[in-house]
């Protein structure tokens, strides 16, 4: 290796500021237009985020299509994988079925109850609401940030800020809308911070996502008394999430309480958007 | 009609690593073992070093210009961030090429540590400091190690194209 000052500057110099033979840009000027755009980032104008809109779309249906071959892959592995599984699953799930039968008992006559002293005190179901369901389109699990392009944008109502489940569970909300598709932060990224609600003793804290498969539960009041296995729901203090909506139960891990999902966040295929507060009942 | 399978052969091979990168930004492909958080690695960073090192005529500046606002898309990252990782990561390539008599895998995969370790910095910081974007820097520390270590072995296999893409072209 030359290593003369001259030399040094000289490479640096071809580096950045010569095009070669094919190059039809130098690096220099793609680092400043790059910079450039990071600049626009900032700016919120309507005629921008269009144009942002626009290419976001694109660019999400062109990665939908090239996502295609790999993902067609991975269910043709497990359809194999349960062939070899099958007497196994069958067992399992015929166990489970009679569990099943024995709770849906249990829960009829819970939910007539329920129906009962919901009239006694007069309170509103939390699950009616208006949704939209959309289709995951592309997943791309980052290792940093945790999100999902779902197939449905400000062209069917949905709006920055709405919650997004799946099922019954809170996943995340809606963080970025195009015309055509839309952003879901999910609840186990690192800036996803939500305020729960800890049944059954009521406390109040903040869910903050850690990048796994669980959240740490932070702001917990002093002396708590928090145990494993309690249920974890929105509070819905911030007014932008309904309260009550299921997300998981508490877990301690290395001396620290955390929010084990109900859902299994890197196999979402469909979610629904909430896209209005809750119906009121009929009195 | 020869002339023409001939040049569309090796226009083929040439589009390969483009279409490599192209494929990496674009799909859900990823190579983050959640199970193994350390095995995670940045399968890109490899693709845009070596071809900028080997044969910078295969993988224009344009092109990583490109993907790496494409990567911001998918991801959902600050639009210009990875073209700024990706071209520096490209300049320290072009560099090293400029001052480089004897390439070598092993020399390569050396200059190849403080690129990384700087690329990785600059997005850091971009994210951190300027967007308050968090980003956990010890998951990012890991991929950045995965990927050092898996640089020979993914060498190694461009190599064998590299090979044969001088062979198709000479022809």
């Amino acid at each position: 290796m030359v290593t003369s000052r001259d030399d040094f500057s000289i490479a640096i110099r071809s580096a950045f500021l010569k095009k070669g033979t094919k190059q039809k840009f130098s690096l220099l000027a793609l680092i400043i237009v790059s910079i450039i755009l990071l600049s626009l980032e900032i700016i919120n104008s309507k005629s921008l985020n269009f144009v942002r809109s626009v290419v976001k779309d694109v660019i999400y249906r062109t990665s939908f299509i090239t996502s295609i071959p790999g993902n067609s892959i991975a269910p043709a592995i497990t359809k194999i994988q349960n062939y070899f599984e099958v007497y196994e699953q069958y067992e399992t799930v015929k166990s489970k079925l009679e569990q099943l039968e024995n709770q849906q008992n249990r829960i009829n006559y819970l939910k007539v109850e329920n129906d009962k002293l919901k009239k006694v005190i007069n309170v509103t179901d939390i699950y009616n609401y208006e949704s939209i369901t959309t289709k995951v389109l592309v997943d791309k699990k980052s290792p940093f940030l945790k999100s999902v392009i779902l197939n449905k944008g400000f062209n069917s109502g949905l709006k920055k800020g709405m919650p997004v489940l799946d099922g019954h569970y809170f996943v995340g909300r809606i963080t970025e809308v195009n015309y055509l598709s839309s952003r879901a932060l999910l609840i186990n990224d690192l800036n996803s911070k939500i305020p729960v609600l800890i049944e059954p003793m009521g406390y109040q804290a903040i869910m903050s996502g850690t990048g796994d498969k669980v959240a740490l539960l932070e702001f917990l009041p002093k002396n708590h008394q928090l145990e494993i296995g309690n249920l974890v729901y929105t509070s819905g203090t911030d007014g932008i999430f309904f309260p009550g909506v299921p997300i998981g139960r508490v877990e301690s891990i290395e001396k620290k309480f955390h929010v084990r999902f109900f859902s299994d966040l890197s196999q979402l295929y469909f979610a629904n958007v909430i896209t209005s507060k809750i119906i009121e009942s009929e009195q | 009609m020869i002339l023409f399978r001939k040049n569309f052969v090796s226009r083929f091979f040439n589009l390969i690593p483009l279409l490599i990168l192209f494929f990496l930004v674009c799909s859900e492909t990823n190579f983050n073992f959640e199970k193994l958080s350390f095995l995670s690695f940045n399968l890109i960073y490899i693709v845009i070093f070596y071809w900028v090192l080997k044969n910078p005529d295969i993988l224009g500046y344009g092109f990583i210009f490109l993907a790496g606002i494409i990567n911001d898309v998918v991801i959902g990252l600050p639009i210009g961030v990875s073209s700024i990782t990706y071209l520096v990561l490209a300049g320290f390539a072009a560099y090293v090429r400029y001052l480089t008599v004897e390439p070598s895998i092993i020399y390569d995969w050396i200059v190849f540590v403080p690129s990384v370790a700087v690329t990785n910095s600059v997005y850091f910081y971009i994210l951190r400091i300027f967007f308050d974007i968090e980003v956990d820097y010890i998951v990012l520390a890991l991929n950045a190690g995965s990927t050092i270590l898996l640089y020979p072995i993914i060498g190694i296999l461009f190599n064998f194209l590299s090979k044969i893409i001088i062979v198709q072209k000479n022809v």
